[in-house]
């Protein structure tokens, strides 16, 4: 059975992979249907959505189209998402790797670190990179990707730690297979499923993460975000409830879409389940 | 108690007319029994067209290997079905009633007042954190009886009956303090604390020594003639069977292959599936003499040591166990050598050290006149390929998410065998195990435990090892896959002249496949010699104590009748 098909029985997670590619979709063709800016002012403030041809989804507190806002936002919350937990990912999966299979001292040392960053608050942390970097798509990518990995690197940790004790990796360390090969072919396919779960969970956090920050202000000045858009809303929310509550919903719909999709890929990514279906 | 035979004695009021078919001998019977599995499963039914009956004062054996649904109808009994699972027809009578009319609150009634129960795992059947003595009072409690002191005095007469030592401090203790074996004197004092009329007992040796089965399988026979008790006695070994039965009944499939006495079944057993499992036991305990060579020694093995300390804490010193002390043997080329031994005799310390997955403290381990013991990293890596082992574990030691040719194969890609060429020879190395060449491109999940063990014992071959050591190989599987593997390996050794160092637990399968063997206890070689020897002339007491707890060694067995 092909790839694709194991992870289309999950029906669920074929409506997070449609409705993420929408939403990809709406990324790409942001610039062709609304070829001016977002930021720019082209009507009236406070039109209600379905009000005004062109503007289905109404304008904010500054005349900007909402509909253009929000498909312009779906490049850049998609783009950090990714960007961020790949980053995290590539710090916290080595580190926890090596922490969980050499053990002893090394790992006391990756942990002590680890927990340098653990105990610092997520998001105070957070804002103090952003703030310190300047704003910029580069520096919330970063300041995420920072404040994120601890528990990639704790998760992958543990499940070395109850890995690298079992037969098949003794058979492989038996056949004089190197530490390396153990680790990347041995013990990290078996992982697979929990870090893509929580993979998937830390692409939604991340949106939601730079949504906060662009809702303190501390987002890219130059490009609209989901975040921004909810931030600039809030003071207006009984006025103009459409403000608020449209990019709200591209943001619950994307991370429902990243949970699907992720929960689908683990099931497809073992080889047990899925052929016992 | 007033409350709880009241509910009895109603039950049997409304199934009158089936007290009458049931004679005054009988005390459990079980008919025409259907019980179904939800769809999906291997089979539709886990039990099909079951009867048979447990008389008063008998021990009535219920034997087959895994899945072949012996424990169903055990489950049926109780009321412990798992969930999904029914009983779609047939009826179990028990006093008077049919349990599986029963509803949950009146099966709860019945359950330690009536039937008691042992269980296979003494480990999980305790509560960790409840004194012994608190928990034998819990049964009498459960069933609104006597007063706490009074439960506790039972609790005690209760310990004394099983045969505890010191039963005033085990009555104080946490079960992690008490042995298996003591545990499960434990727990059939639980059992016995309501003196139910019928005993199930399901697997309740399987987890235990050799030595310490001897003594539960007596204390259990010893109970049921001194009570008059019924058991119902559930296991896959057929030696267990030729030591307690009264009567058998063979089950495979789900149905009844084989009922009837103990002893007419095991020396004139009739149907072919009977005869097969009789057959497949490691014959009586008396090896096959064999030729030893005495070539020069491939393996010597001097004044090995081995310590394991556990890091102190804060508020725990540091502990220290002595695995292994100034073991010493060797292993000729072409021999195979069996250690044999109890848990904790540190002979798996002994097989881990041989293929150095541990480092032993001191001794030398000479392969072929090579010190192995010493070596390290990259030296260690390259000498790997020499030694190879088999695990016990078939589920565990594939890794779920490489292909089984793949897992033959990395051993010889690690080495520098092109990959290509590699999977060809995997592919040839299955067909040698016997499970043919395309097996390479399918995952370790869709084979039976012993298929794995097979693919286990080509990845192990594929590195042309000049010894290989078998730890526990056979001891996770049925009786009669069992014999299989073991005539397997028996098979490849004299056509590939392996060496072989055969860990084991179980004397019978020692006797089966080793030239010479070596008796360990608390990490020290109690006695070595020609598997002849140790088997016809122990020289040590404590060897004479482990062939003399092997179940149905004296019983006559028509395998070798």
């Amino acid at each position: 059975m092909s790839f694709f098909a194991r992870f289309a029985q999950n029906r669920g997670a074929l409506v997070g992979l449609i409705i993420l590619l929408l939403i990809i979709a709406m990324a790409i063709l942001a610039p062709l249907l609304f070829p001016e800016s977002p930021w720019r002012m082209v009507q009236r403030p406070f039109l209600p959505p379905l009000s005004q041809d062109g503007f289905p989804l109404g304008t904010d507190t500054m005349g900007r189209n909402v509909a253009a806002g929000i498909m312009h936002g779906a490049w850049v919350s998609l783009l950090i998402g990714l960007v961020s937990t790949s980053v995290a990912l590539l710090i916290g999966v080595p580190l926890g790797a090596i922490a969980g299979y050499y053990g002893g001292i090394i790992d006391d040392i990756l942990m002590r670190f680890t927990e340098f960053f653990q105990t610092i608050p997520n998001f105070a942390l957070a804002i103090v990179l952003v703030a310190i970097m300047q704003p910029s798509v580069t520096s919330i990518v970063l300041a995420i990707a920072i404040v994120s990995w601890p528990p990639v690197a704790r998760l992958v940790r543990a499940e070395f730690m109850s890995l690298r004790n079992r037969e098949y990796v003794e058979a492989a360390r038996l056949v004089g297979q190197s530490n390396t090969t153990i680790i990347l072919r041995q013990i990290l396919p078996n992982t697979l499923s929990p870090i893509i779960v929580l993979a998937s969970l830390m692409v939604a956090t991340a949106i939601l993460l730079e949504s906060a920050l662009s809702f303190l202000g501390l987002g890219d000045p130059n490009v609209m975000s989901w975040g921004y858009m909810i931030g600039a809303a809030r003071t207006v929310i009984r006025q103009a409830w459409w403000l608020s509550f449209f990019p709200g919903v591209a943001i619950l719909l994307t991370v429902l879409a990243l949970n699907l999709v992720g929960e689908g890929l683990d099931d497809a990514l073992n080889p047990k389940l899925s052929r016992e279906r | 108690m007033s409350v709880t035979t009241g509910s009895v004695t109603t039950g049997s009021a409304t199934t009158g007319s089936a007290t009458e078919k049931q004679s005054a001998e009988t005390v459990l019977s079980i008919r025409d029994l259907n019980i179904a599995l939800p769809k999906g499963a291997d089979r539709a039914l886990a039990v099909e067209d079951v009867s048979y009956e447990v008389k008063r004062g008998e021990i009535m054996c219920v034997v087959g290997e895994s899945g072949s649904g012996k424990s169903m109808a055990a489950n049926a009994v109780m009321g412990l079905l798992p969930k999904g699972v029914h009983a779609t027809q047939g009826e179990i009578l028990f006093a008077g009633q049919n349990l599986l009319a029963l509803t949950e609150k009146q099966h709860r009634a019945l359950r330690g007042l009536k039937i008691g129960m042992i269980f296979q795992e003494p480990m999980t059947a305790l509560n960790p954190l409840m004194r012994v003595g608190a928990q034998i009072a819990e049964v009498f409690e459960a069933h609104g009886q006597l007063t706490p002191k009074e439960r506790q005095a039972r609790a005690l007469e209760l310990l004394i009956e099983v045969g505890i030592p010191q039963p005033e401090k085990a009555i104080r203790a946490y079960p992690f303090e008490l042995s298996g074996g003591q545990r499960q004197r434990v727990i059939i004092a639980m059992a016995l604390a309501l003196e139910p009329i019928l005993l199930i007992a399901d697997e309740p040796t399987t987890a235990l020594d050799v030595t310490t089965q001897a003594q539960i399988l007596e204390l259990i026979r010893d109970l049921q003639q001194r009570r008059g008790m019924s058991v119902m006695f559930i296991t896959h070994d057929f030696g267990v069977v030729a030591e307690i039965a009264n009567r058998v009944c063979v089950m495979r499939y789900g149905k009844i292959v084989e009922l009837g006495d103990a002893k007419s079944v095991l020396e004139n057993p009739q149907d072919a599936y009977t005869q097969a499992l009789i057959a497949a036991i490691p014959s009586n305990a008396v090896p096959p003499h064999r030729e030893t060579s005495q070539v020069a020694p491939l393996l010597e093995i001097k004044g090995l040591n081995k310590v394991f300390r556990s890091r102190g804490g804060l508020f725990k010193p540091a502990r220290e166990v002595r695995a292994l002390e100034d073991v010493s043997l060797t292993l000729a080329r072409g021999e195979t050598v069996g250690i044999v031994g109890e848990s904790g005799s540190g002979k798996s310390t002994l097989g881990r050290c041989v293929v150095r997955l541990e480092h032993p403290d001191s001794g030398e381990l000479l392969l072929d006149g090579v010190n192995l013991s010493q070596l390290r990293g990259d030296a260690l890596r390259r000498e790997r390929h020499r030694v190879q082992m088999i695990f016990q574990d078939p589920y565990a030691s594939l890794n779920p998410r490489t292909k089984v040719g793949m897992a033959i194969a990395q051993g010889p890609i690690a080495n520098g065998t092109p990959k290509a060429a590699a999977l060809k020879q995997a592919g040839e190395l299955l067909d040698i195990v016997g499970l043919g060449a395309s097996a390479v491109e399918r995952f370790p999940h869709e084979f039976s435990g012993g298929q794995r063990q097979r693919i286990g014992i080509a990845r192990a071959l594929a590195l042309n090892p000049e010894l290989i050591v078998a730890d526990e190989a056979v001891s996770a599987l049925d009786v009669s896959i069992q014999a299989q593997v073991l005539e397997l390996l028996e098979e490849l050794k004299q056509r590939l002249s392996l060496s072989l160092l055969f860990i084991t637990h179980d004397l019978r399968v020692a006797a089966q496949i080793c030239d010479r063997i070596v008796v360990m206890q608390h990490g020290r070689i109690v006695e070595q010699g020609s598997a002849e020897q140790i088997f016809l002339a122990p020289r040590e007491a404590y060897t004479q104590a482990l062939l003399n707890a092997i179940p149905g060694r004296e019983a006559p067995v028509a395998a070798t009748a």
